[in-house]
């Protein structure tokens, strides 16, 4: 576990793990998502419409997927009290954020010629519309404790805490009737056919690493961050010191 | 021995406690919540707790086959929601959404009138889970095999 604690040790894996994960998770969210576009026929009933399904659904996964990822950080935090598990708390928190919103979005404008309306009060929105608002207070919270330099146990509490809310949104198809359908790949199989899940679970791969590229990429902008400010306090340490002197 | 635990598995345990109590009340809301949280009441709920005329409520389930009548105004359509254990008519006045076709979901806000007949004034598609091109519906396995070689290939 504390194998990685050595931030050094981890900037020097993170260097070339960055851009392999940004490329390739480009590539293959890409390449999903035209072979989704181009190469698959219309659904029976929705139509071309359906091809949304490409970025919703990896959308979705990754929005509640960013909040699993916060809240594992958040316990090793806590418990262990491992050095960069808060700084990747924190790297999670925007991307997870921007997937969630973009589920919302594309299942907004999916809903209007599906359904009839582009928005409905039932469990699984409104648990989904929670999650992005959850996003927006750790982000809030865990930047102004960054900015004062206070400690972020307070945000990792946060942090798992709201992700009670990530069960609630997987099983709420389940325990309410709800516009939303229910899920269509269970443990008993997908009820979605072949043509469609194929590119889709390669869009949900291509996005997955592309959102571990991100991650790493904002772990080694908070580490610099941090970096830098160390230096420029002793620095500015050094400059009282030389004053001082010359003063007395 | 009253050596302590090391403080890291004090934490551990504690935030497993916390964890457990959070998810345990969660737990109990939600069993709370159960009836209210439910985005509509299904045919079945409504023979069994008849809302009163007029009041406003969520009707879902599946349309009847076979039930869909226009009538002669052109802009009205009755057709039966269903559930497999109950039924109940209900009228419409409105533009209806693309995926409302007999077997499907459907989803209506509106009120009970005092003849039993739902009056909905807004209806919504309610979509499955199952996604399935148009070709592939009627084919049997073997011929949508065939058909994926032929596309994909």
């Amino acid at each position: 576990m504390h194998l990685y604690a050595n931030p050094a040790r981890f900037l020097r894996i993170a260097k070339w793990l960055t851009p392999l994960l940004l490329v390739s998770g480009l590539l293959l969210a890409g390449g999903a998502m035209l072979w989704g576009f181009f190469n698959t026929p219309p659904d029976r009933l929705m139509g071309d419409t359906v091809k949304i399904l490409y970025i919703h659904v990896p959308s979705a996964w990754l929005g509640m997927g960013g909040w699993t990822a916060i809240a594992i950080a958040s316990l090793v935090e806590l418990v262990w009290r491992h050095p960069l598990a808060a700084i990747a708390a924190r790297a999670a928190a925007v991307p997870g954020a921007v997937f969630t919103f973009i589920c919302l979005a594309t299942g907004s404008i999916w809903g209007r010629p599906t359904w009839g309306t582009w928005w409905v009060w039932d469990g699984r929105l409104t648990s989904m519309l929670v999650l992005l608002f959850l996003y927006f207070g750790y982000i809030a919270l865990s930047g102004s404790l960054a900015r004062e330099g206070q400690s972020s146990r307070i945000a990792a509490i946060f942090g798992l805490v709201g992700a009670i809310n990530v069960p609630i949104i997987n099983r709420s198809v389940v325990w309410w009737n709800s516009l939303h359908q229910p899920p269509s790949i269970t443990t008993g199989g997908s009820a979605i056919d072949e043509v469609f899940l194929v590119p889709l679970m390669v869009a949900v791969l291509g996005f997955s690493l592309l959102f571990g590229g991100v991650v790493l990429a904002r772990m080694r902008t908070i580490l610099a961050d941090i970096q830098a400010e160390a230096r420029l306090r002793r620095m500015a340490q050094k400059a009282d010191l030389k004053t001082s002197e010359a003063a007395s | 021995m009253t050596s302590a635990l090391k403080p890291k598995h004090q934490r551990l345990v504690l935030i497993v406690l916390a964890v457990a109590a959070l998810i345990g009340a969660t737990l109990l809301a939600m069993v709370a919540l159960r009836d209210q949280a439910s985005y509509f009441y299904v045919p079945s709920d409504i023979a069994e707790n008849p809302p009163e005329p007029g009041q406003a409520i969520r009707l879902g389930g599946m349309v009847e086959e076979g039930s869909i009548v226009e009538l002669p105004d052109g802009v009205s359509v009755t057709f039966v929601v269903h559930d497999g254990v109950a039924r109940v008519p209900v009228t419409f006045t409105g533009i209806l959404p693309d995926l409302f076709v007999e077997g499907s979901g459907v989803v209506a806000d509106g009120s009970m009138d005092v003849s039993g007949t739902f009056v909905a004034e807004n209806v919504l598609a309610k979509h499955d889970e199952n996604y399935m091109p148009r070709e592939l519906e009627d084919m049997t396995p073997d011929q949508v095999r065939e058909t994926i070689a032929e596309t994909t290939g």
